[in-house]
């Protein structure tokens, strides 16, 4: 996904529509490519780009899906400004993005660089690390309710044994958002891990030695060789568990609905609970676009930081 | 890296380090290994309060019972028939237009490339709803291609296929050409054996994709016979939320796939998500 600069396949030469006789090779085979692509760009056309187009345009109107939409030029985003719920969704989406993405990628980091030495059982501890990758997040949050369960979880059963709580993980304001991104560590660390050791592993051991012959230690080998050439990594890693935080939806949906009161709800279930719970299509679409935007400006800054620190390969 | 340590300290660090990844390990596994040992165990002994690691006794009859009192083979019918449409239009789809944008040189191909990788900018949470109203306009609620279309087209796909067949040879196309090969059977014929190790890549992403989702299934199927496992496992934790036995053997259950697939195709699994950082 880094490299968006184009490898162009040679000129295609002319002797290959010129053998075929008359116009109509010719022009098949130039109509090709299009054709190739075709349903690609109609499914998108459909299913992506009308959708947001339309988000746009439903975002100015006040439309219940019973009536007609109803215009209402920029009621729905100056609503928004005023909105404390809006305003503390987006805190929480914000916070938990926070603790979620310098942590995921410190921890995937350090996996990597221990995982990428010669240990014992080092595949297992590399597949154990990635296995809740593949794990649903229905089923994540499943499994993450039962264990911070208030009444039967084992981690209150065993801070019981150390003398400690119950705490109310899932039930109180206070403990639902950490239970939440715990668990979301859980997922993303083996993520951020796989990314950087095949990254560590495309590095030449040559850059080591030469690193030793000039007397360096293994902190300043990482210093000045490892972290410059996972400089793109961890860019692009930062901008993917951003993307993913400012979207997540599918664990806290199962594992807290968003509660208790309003403590853990995000960006997109707030979204999703004012298209259909309240039914208020033109609000939803509103914040839909604002979200669009948030993602939209936060790649776009950090293509630009990245670009002005260093050539992008 | 390469080290200036000593041995002694050396091998001392290396242990250090093993240990605390192996205790690292053990606690990521830990909910894994603690949802099979609720389903497993006997129903009475989760809400005993005693802190029992090892379950006293296996009673798989718990697996059998929680499937007789939830329609989880229904879900996972339904899972299977959108996973599987999905597998075979999305690679097949993504196949054609990767060779496409690696493989021709056309007008207008570098603003549809980019179009095709904005459309990974545009995550399917932020369109959720207008999304919905175009596939009840289209009349596709609670069917199965309410789900399978909006997401047959797959800009992450697109983008591996091109990366991978930027680095077929120009010159075999040109002799299946010389040959008076159509185009499609050079597609066939010529690119598609080359590419099987990334066929393989896109046939388990987007398998996994389709079996996990869950945000577009809620919004489009809300009819409880048209529900996918992922839904089924949402509904049981609402519904039943103190049959903790039941919701772990089927919590497992749900899992069965993709943990066939994570012990058969490891490699192409970190091969593609390797490919989300690097190229």
């Amino acid at each position: 996904m880094a490299d968006l600069s184009m490898t162009y396949p040679k000129e295609r030469s002319e002797t290959t529509t010129s053998r075929k006789s008359g116009w109509w090779s010719s022009y098949r085979s130039r109509l090709t490519p299009y054709l190739f692509i075709a349903p690609n760009l109609l499914l998108f056309s459909i299913f992506v780009f009308f959708p947001l187009l339309y988000a746009a345009y439903i975002s100015v109107h006040q439309w219940s899906l019973i009536d007609a939409p109803e215009f209402n030029g920029v009621q729905n985003y100056t609503r928004l400004l005023s909105d404390g719920q809006f305003w503390q969704s987006l805190t929480n989406t914000v916070i938990y993005s926070a603790a979620t993405v310098p942590t995921s990628l410190i921890l995937g980091l350090f996996l990597a660089i221990g995982l990428n030495r010669k240990l014992a059982a080092r595949t297992l501890l590399r597949s154990i690390y990635f296995l809740p990758v593949v794990v649903s997040s229905v089923a994540t949050a499943v499994i993450a309710a039962w264990l911070f369960n208030d009444n039967y979880g084992i981690i209150n059963a065993l801070l019981k044994q150390a003398g400690v709580g119950p705490v109310a993980w899932l039930s109180s304001p206070r403990w639902a958002l950490p239970s939440i991104i715990l668990t979301t560590l859980w997922v993303r660390i083996g993520f951020c891990m796989v990314v950087y050791l095949a990254a560590l592993q495309s590095i030449s051991p040559s850059y080591y030695e030469a690193a030793v012959i000039d007397g360096a230690t293994r902190p300043q080998q990482f210093r000045f060789v490892t972290w410059p050439l996972l400089r793109p990594t961890t860019f692009l890693l930062l901008i993917l568990n951003v993307i993913y935080s400012f979207q997540v939806f599918d664990l806290i949906y199962v594992m807290t609905g968003g509660g208790p009161g309003f403590s853990t709800t995000m960006i997109v279930q707030y979204i999703y609970q004012a298209a259909f719970a309240s039914s208020e299509m033109g609000y939803a679409s509103a914040m839909g676009m604002v979200l669009f935007v948030l993602i939209l400006l936060f790649t776009l800054i950090q293509w630009r930081i990245n670009r002005r620190t260093e050539q992008f390969v | 890296m390469v080290t200036t340590t000593s041995p002694a300290r050396q091998r001392f660090e290396t242990g250090g380090l093993w240990l605390l990844l192996t205790a690292g390990a053990v606690v990521m596994f830990f909910p894994i290994y603690w949802m099979f040992a609720t389903a497993i165990r006997p129903r009475d002994e989760i809400f005993s309060g005693a802190v029992n690691l090892l379950p006293t006794g296996w009673v798989w009859g718990n697996f059998t019972a929680a499937l007789s009192r939830m329609p989880f083979l229904d879900w996972t019918w339904n899972s299977l028939i959108i996973a599987i449409a999905a597998v075979v239009i999305t690679v097949s789809l993504n196949l054609l237009c990767g060779y496409a944008f690696a493989k021709f040189r056309f007008a207008g191909r570098d603003i549809l490339f980019i179009g095709v990788l904005s459309a990974l900018m545009i995550p399917i949470q932020v369109i959720i709803v207008p999304l919905f109203l175009v596939v009840a306009d289209l009349g596709l609620l609670n069917s199965y291609w309410g789900v399978i279309l909006p997401r047959a087209a797959e800009a992450f796909g697109i983008f591996m296929v091109r990366q991978f067949m930027v680095s077929i040879p120009d010159e075999l196309l040109e002799a299946a050409r010389l040959d008076g090969a159509s185009e499609l059977t050079i597609f066939l014929k010529v690119v598609l054996p080359l590419s099987k190790p990334i066929i393989a890549v896109l046939i388990i992403f987007t398998f996994m994709w389709r079996w996990n989702d869950f945000v577009l299934p809620l919004v489009i199927l809300t009819d409880q016979e048209m529900y996918t496992v992922q839904l089924g496992l949402n509904l049981l934790k609402g519904q039943y939320n103190t049959e903790w036995t039941d919701i772990m053997a089927i919590a497992l259950l749900s899992l069965a796939p993709m943990l066939v697939i994570f012990v058969f195709f490891q490699r192409q699994l970190i091969q593609g998500i390797a490919g989300t950082g690097l190229k």
